[in-house]
């Protein structure tokens, strides 16, 4: 393999870039733009069981170095993902795809993962713990340890595929949830998702966002993200994908430091659709001036 | 969607907050009542600022100044290089237009109806504009449609210049379909003065601008359209307005 691969939870990868949800749709209005088979892989749209349309509009706000959105988890559902969605990248994409999925119940989880789990496209499930447990009072299932656990527990119980668990950084103690989250059988832990914001615009004196709070991304949170991934894979023994404000090479190599196995992108290709493809062109030449023969040498380097 | 960098040929104001910015760069692949995103300097979303006109090579741009990025639009100078991404949104369909098609523009969404009426007068069709403003010192580009051979009529809210009132109120008595852009408020009007079919612009907060992000989708009649990439212009029949 190249000196840019990676291996995620037993899958090879030619590069760890990895474009992250909902900022690269189903992975069509790219594939436009540039062969997205350069790609480590990509996250696909935030899928649930049933096919929803989100919030109402406005559902983003701009901030210094950064965005928040309040989209919903907007997605047509699982049935027409795999019906519609799969075979339609399947023409544009051909490796493995990480199949992000919500849930607003326990059984949402089990039932959506256990039908993604079937498609041969999908290589790993991102389960994205972060949206409100309807049956726990609207509490987020990723601000709990023993909720992130059950949410774990049932997903591994019918799925053969690794399960990495998208950890939220709206914590107190992230550390204590990653754990529970590799103690109830989970591969690997993605994080971080969006920090909880809000805009007010002075004219109207209202939220900018229909939904008054949304999540804040971009680079303005990169060293929350860098710390945040420090913390957990110093504490868990499985593979860390980062996520979290990356916009270039010298971002990615620096999550990797901290413990990354791997790294997402997010909100960069909202702003520049080719970040991903350009990171993936510019990693050789930035790991030649930082002395770094291999990647995957690099991986939680920083003690 | 093609993402190139363009330079600024002229960028004059038209009234106090509106501007006319022409550029020259690729302008291969853009039609009518498309958009383009700018990435401006210290702004983290590009701006998505729809097309007044496009001939080979040059873009024209027209844009009213309501914030930061804006207003950074306002400031630049002649030979300034801008990163812009073309080719944005569905635009008009021109092929139901029609004989007699009628143009129905309000503020600042008058300019993208301008290369719509051009190229629907080249091919030779009677062609009706109203355009509505809220007082006379903000009316522009008046004399550029009455150049393309439009018949044009412009109203201003509090009278001070044309038909006193709303686009509404200076409708032709006969067209035989229509285009429109404008403030939602209008676009109801519209929506409930117009007698034939029609198509319509929106305009809505976005993060990507090419469809990837859902942050400006909206309900219609058949289920969701991102209005960046299945919009921004939607039929008459497939509208769902809000409550």
């Amino acid at each position: 393999m190249g000196r840019l691969s990676v291996n995620l939870c037993g899958i090879e990868m030619d590069n760890p870039i990895i474009p992250a949800s909902g900022t690269f749709g189903f992975g069509y209005e790219f594939a436009e733009l540039y062969d997205i088979n350069c790609l480590g892989t990509f996250s696909f749209k935030g899928t649930t069981k049933d096919p929803r349309f989100g919030n109402p509009t406005p559902r983003i706000a701009e901030c210094y170095a950064g965005m928040i959105n309040a989209v919903g988890l907007q997605n047509p559902g699982v049935d027409k993902v795999i019906t519609e969605e799969l075979p339609k990248l399947k023409q544009c994409f051909h490796k493995p795809v990480m199949a992000n999925v919500s849930g607003f119940a326990i059984e949402d989880y089990a039932y959506t993962c256990e039908r993604l789990d079937k498609e041969e496209q999908v290589g790993w499930l991102e389960v994205n713990i972060s949206c409100p447990n309807v049956h726990g009072g609207g509490m987020s299932f990723g601000t709990s340890p023993e909720a992130a656990a059950e949410v774990v527990k049932a997903v591994k119980a019918v799925t053969t595929k690794p399960v990495i668990v998208k950890l939220s950084p709206n914590v107190t103690d992230i550390v204590s949830i990653a754990k529970a989250c590799e103690a109830a059988g989970a591969d690997g832990i993605s994080l971080i998702n969006t920090l909880l914001g809000m805009r007010i615009d002075l004219r109207t004196k209202k939220p900018v966002i229909a939904n008054k709070m949304g999540g804040f991304s971009g680079p303005a949170i990169f060293p929350v993200a860098v710390r945040m991934v420090y913390q957990v894979a110093h504490a868990v023994s499985i593979p860390v994908v980062g996520m979290g404000g990356v916009s270039t090479a010298e971002d990615v190599i620096e999550l990797m430091l901290a413990g990354a196995t791997a790294v997402e992108v997010g909100a960069a290709n909202l702003v520049n659709p080719y970040v991903c493809q350009g990171i993936i062109r510019d990693l050789p030449g930035v790991m030649d001036r930082y002395g770094i023969a291999d990647l995957k040498d690099i991986i939680g380097g920083v003690s | 969607m093609k993402q190139s960098i363009f330079t600024v040929l002229e960028n004059v104001p038209l009234t106090a907050t509106v501007y006319r910015m022409r550029l020259t760069g690729d302008t291969t692949g853009i039609t009518t009542g498309q958009f383009v995103n700018i990435l401006l300097d210290g702004l983290y979303l590009r701006r998505p600022i729809s097309v007044y006109d496009c001939t080979e090579g040059v873009l024209t741009l027209i844009y009213k100044v309501v914030g930061k990025g804006t207003a950074q639009m306002a400031g630049m100078r002649v030979g300034q290089p801008l990163d812009v991404l073309t080719g944005l949104g569905n635009g008009y369909d021109r092929t139901k237009a029609g004989d007699h098609p009628l143009l129905l523009g309000g503020g600042v969404g008058v300019p993208p109806l301008y290369m719509l009426a051009r190229q629907l007068r080249e091919q030779g069709k009677t062609v009706s504009v109203v355009l509505g403003f809220n007082t006379k010192d903000e009316v522009f580009c008046e004399q550029e449609f009455k150049d393309l051979g439009c018949d044009v009529t412009v109203t201003t809210a509090d009278g001070s210049y044309g038909v006193k009132g709303f686009v509404t109120d200076a409708l032709p008595a006969e067209y035989s379909y229509f285009y429109t852009c404008g403030p939602e408020p209008m676009l109801r009007a519209v929506y409930k003065a117009t007698a034939t079919s029609g198509q319509f612009s929106f305009e809505e907060r976005m993060g990507c601008g090419f469809g990837a992000c859902m942050g400006c989708s909206c309900k219609v009649i058949t289920g969701y359209k991102r209005i960046c990439k299945d919009g921004p212009v939607l039929e008459k029949e497939e509208i769902l307005w809000d409550a």
